[in-house]
């Protein structure tokens, strides 16, 4: 007979009078992997955080280890044995990883308020090893790259001897070798016979440690079952409600010959080395680079949020090498910065508000006093979100922050039609969105390419570059490694230009 | 739901009429003509100074140096236009004989004298006001911090200027600038009331308004939205100063006299006011109605105060007690409308 560890029997929770679960009803067995699945949206954070005493739900209950199980508050689930590792970290940067294991219990001299040293710094020392993670128990967390503070989270996790785990979007942000040494670790949990929920947009992830699936979608299991049963093309049809034929559309236009961007030896040291390509008309450009690689820092820098060295760049013929955002927005050039909630958006402000901020100059009257002009910043914001499909209540009541992580990237992309740019500057535009949402980025993303935008396009997830781009540029290093026309796209090849020049170059390789 | 009252815009005019209310009952003196004069006169120079505050407190800055601003002006004003300086305190001081002398000050007597002044004071506030700004926007510097350290620097200016005397003898037509009137409307009030009304069009209808709101809201985005961040900060800052100026004119021909400790105790009422109006400290929050309500309101507790038989030290207890409520009510405002979004996000 099996035994099961988790059993959600007929959840629902509505909040506002608004549905976000209904009769949820699934298990999953003791010691396996289920992979949860579903839009944003689709119930997935919600279901979490009922499991994870954050707030109750209305009907139906939860079993756990066979016992009915209904925590209060979040401290009740950590004291049952569940553990979240977050997609938001929740580590202290500036503490120490070994304070940062045991800020909330650390290990007492006796009965007295001392804590315990050499103790400590042992243990500390076994829970690393435990991850595989060799670094210095005394590291800031701050020093951390985003693959080991996950290490050092989960390894917090083990410290409590945590039953069953919950990994929520755990690869968003890590490179491939951090990604591989992920895996190892939760396949050794799997081994030690922990349970583990394995939340994920990236489905062959998903399909590869999971024991068994469950789909959600608008609040509704839509189906669940071992993990052979299920296809990647299986799982997107469940998770969307209808087959997505095409993923990455199709141009109607070439590429043009004039050179909306050029980019001449740009050096900054540290950062990148004798950048030079050309942006031209109607031109998807890709720029592939692991973490680290200078892809992002290469785009502040033509943005001018960074200063260079040496160099020169310019956008349809205008120079622009050292020039701030503004002057480079008034020259026509756009930028969708990689981290929409810390560079992207105004969480407490109107949707319109954010769609307006970059052309606010736009919408002036009475000449130098610059008094808005309200009524017309509201037609042109109204477009816009109508283009792009952005789910919204009124927008300029509507607070950003309660929309969904792909309305909100909408509407990242969206603030920038308004300017009328001539060249685009995308930076991971897909990161964290459901594959709704990002099937209609790419749309959008080609439709701008066929209206004559150059398009410089910065990813780490090397199909969408291949699906979507004329041209790919690799970097590594802070260098241009190698270049890329289609249909000539091996992505073999790419990764090996990604990663030559590495250091451990071999050992990624072997 | 309670939720909603405390979040409404006009929260604090409800509590300030209660509470109003419930004085009168005690001491029905409080509508008399002569207090409600005398309460509205305490109104305008500290809205004046809560409005500059506003804008430091949106950009998510503080300006802890306004009533030093108010101390150095109000000496420099006076030591322009005073119609006399009395030997016996002055003779000492550095600047006899080069600035001023008996027979008044730098332009005494001339026509010049009084909008000479006036333009001096508002132009002093506006320099230091543009240094602090430099400090905060372009040297990454704490507001905390900057402020701090001016208020200290310009306050012993103040007494170093004056050797800690009182400057008496101000012109006839300076001192009505703060006491006259126009029929029923005092001068103090025009005065205000028309830097509100520019304060309300820069906030709610000029693009910088919209600025100032995105840098206090998350300054990265605003960068590289295209926002000249820099250069809103330091506006923040110079129009605080431009009205800690302003706020030291009213207050010095009020008081007929240029002080060198001029506000000394007004930096808790201008932060209180604005606080208890709703103003947010953590910056991006901030409306012209809310200023105005939170002055209304401190104004309306000091008077009735002092209506009391208190001694003044309880009077500051009273008060300090007072704004840790204010703050408090503001976290819990936040958290209010965190939850209610909270819950609207995963609906």
């Amino acid at each position: 007979m099996t035994e099961w560890e988790i059993e959600f029997d007929r959840i629902s929770k509505s909040f506002f009078g608004a549905p976000a679960l209904s009769e949820v009803n699934f298990s999953i067995e003791k010691g396996k992997t289920l992979g949860l699945i579903g839009e944003n949206g689709a119930g997935k954070s919600t279901l979490m955080n009922i499991l994870g005493g954050v707030f109750p739900q209305d009907e139906g209950t939860i079993r756990l280890f066979g016992k009915k199980y209904s925590p209060s508050c979040p401290a009740d689930a950590t004291d049952a044995g569940i553990a979240f590792i977050h997609q938001e970290l929740n580590l202290f940067p500036n503490l120490s990883v070994v304070d940062n294991l045991f800020i909330d219990g650390f290990p007492q001299i006796g009965k007295s308020p001392f804590i315990d040293k050499s103790s400590l710094q042992k243990r500390a020392a076994a829970l690393l090893s435990s991850v595989d993670l060799n670094i210095s128990v005394r590291t800031p967390v701050e020093m951390l790259s985003p693959g080991e503070r996950q290490l050092v989270e989960i390894a917090k996790a083990l410290s409590r001897d945590a039953r069953v785990l919950i990994f929520d979007e755990p690869t968003t942000s890590l490179t491939t070798t951090e990604r591989k040494h992920l895996f190892n670790i939760i396949k050794k949990s799997q081994q030690q016979d922990r349970t583990i929920i394995y939340i994920s947009h990236s489905l062959e992830d998903v399909l590869e440690l999971s024991d068994a699936i469950a789909v959600l979608r608008d609040g509704c299991l839509v189906s669940t079952g071992p993990g052979r049963e299920y296809s990647v093309d299986r799982m997107i049809s469940e998770m969307v409600g209808r087959r997505i034929e095409q993923m990455y559309p199709l141009r109607s236009t070439t590429v043009g010959s004039v050179a909306l961007l050029k980019v001449e030896g740009v050096s900054q040291p540290g950062i990148v080395r004798d950048i030079s390509f050309k942006l031209h008309e109607n031109e998807v450009l890709g720029i592939f680079g692991l973490l680290g690689s200078g892809r992002s820092e290469l785009a502040r820098i033509i943005f001018g949020l960074d200063s260079c060295r040496a160099g020169r760049i310019s956008v349809t013929e205008q120079d622009i090498t050292s020039s701030s955002p503004v002057e480079s927005i008034l020259n026509s050039l756009a930028f969708v910065t990689e981290n929409r909630h810390q560079e992207g958006l105004l969480m407490e402000a109107s949707v319109c508000e954010n769609l307006a901020l970059p052309s606010l100059r736009e919408f002036t009257r009475f000449g130098p006093a610059r008094i808005l002009n309200r009524s017309r910043m509201l037609e042109f914001s109204n477009r816009i979100a109508e283009t792009l499909r952005i789910k919204s209540g009124p927008i300029h009541k509507q607070k950003v922050k309660s929309l969904s992580g792909g309305n909100q990237q909408k509407i990242v992309i969206g603030k920038w039609l308004l300017a009328a740019p001539a060249v685009l500057i995308l930076d991971e535009p897909t990161r964290g969105i459901d594959i709704g949402a990002k099937y209609e980025v790419y749309g959008t993303i080609n439709k701008l390419a066929e209206e004559g935008i150059g398009i410089m396009y910065i990813s780490s997830e090397l199909e969408e570059l291949t699906g979507m781009c004329d041209r790919i540029l690799v970097m590594s290093n802070g260098e241009i490694r190698a270049e890329f026309v289609r249909p000539d796209f091996d992505q073999e090849k790419i990764l090996q230009a990604a990663f030559s020049g590495r250091a451990g170059y071999k050992a990624d390789n072997g | 739901m309670p939720g909603e009252i405390v979040l409404s815009d006009h929260f604090v005019l409800v509590i300030t009429i209660l509470y109003f209310l419930l004085i009168w009952a005690f001491y029905p003196h409080m509508t008399g003509r002569r207090n409600i004069a005398n309460l509205f006169s305490n109104v305008w120079p500290l809205l004046a100074l809560v409005i500059g505050q506003m804008f430091v407190l949106i950009v998510g800055g503080i300006d802890l140096s306004q009533t030093s601003i108010m101390a150095v002006t109000s000496v420099l004003g006076a030591m322009v236009m005073a119609g006399r300086f009395d030997p016996a305190k002055f003779e000492q001081n550095p600047l006899w004989g080069m600035v001023f002398s008996e027979q008044g000050g730098l332009l005494a007597g001339s026509g010049w004298a009084v909008p000479a002044a006036i333009i001096i004071m508002l132009a002093v506030g506006v320099v230091i006001g543009f240094l602090n700004g430099l400090a905060v926007a372009k040297l990454k510097m704490p507001p905390f911090m900057v402020t701090l350290v001016a208020m200290s620097f310009y306050s012993g200016l103040a007494i170093y200027l004056t050797r800690s005397e009182n400057i008496m003898h101000l012109p006839d037509s300076f001192i009505a600038v703060g006491k006259g009137s126009l029929g029923p409307v005092s001068s103090a009030m025009l005065i205000v009331v028309t830097l509100a009304v520019l304060a309300f069009i820069i906030l709610n209808l000029s693009i910088l308004g919209r600025w100032f709101y995105a840098v206090g809201q998350n300054v990265r985005t605003a960068r590289v939205s295209g926002v000249p961040a820099a250069r809103v900060v330091i506006l923040a800052y110079i129009f605080s100063g431009f009205c800690a100026g302003l706020g030291s004119i009213l207050y010095s021909a009020r008081l007929e006299a240029g002080r060198p400790t001029l506000g000394r105790n007004l930096l808790l009422d201008v932060i209180g006011a604005a606080v208890i109006g709703g103003i947010s400290l953590y910056g991006g929050k901030g409306r012209l109605l809310w200023a105005v309500y939170g002055v209304l309101f401190f104004v309306v507790l000091d008077n009735s105060l002092n209506k009391m038989p208190l001694q003044f030290y309880s009077i500051d207890i009273i008060k300090g007690g007072v704004i840790l409520l204010a703050a408090l009510l503001d976290s819990l405002r936040t958290r209010i409308a965190a939850r209610q979004t909270a819950a609207g996000e995963i609906a």
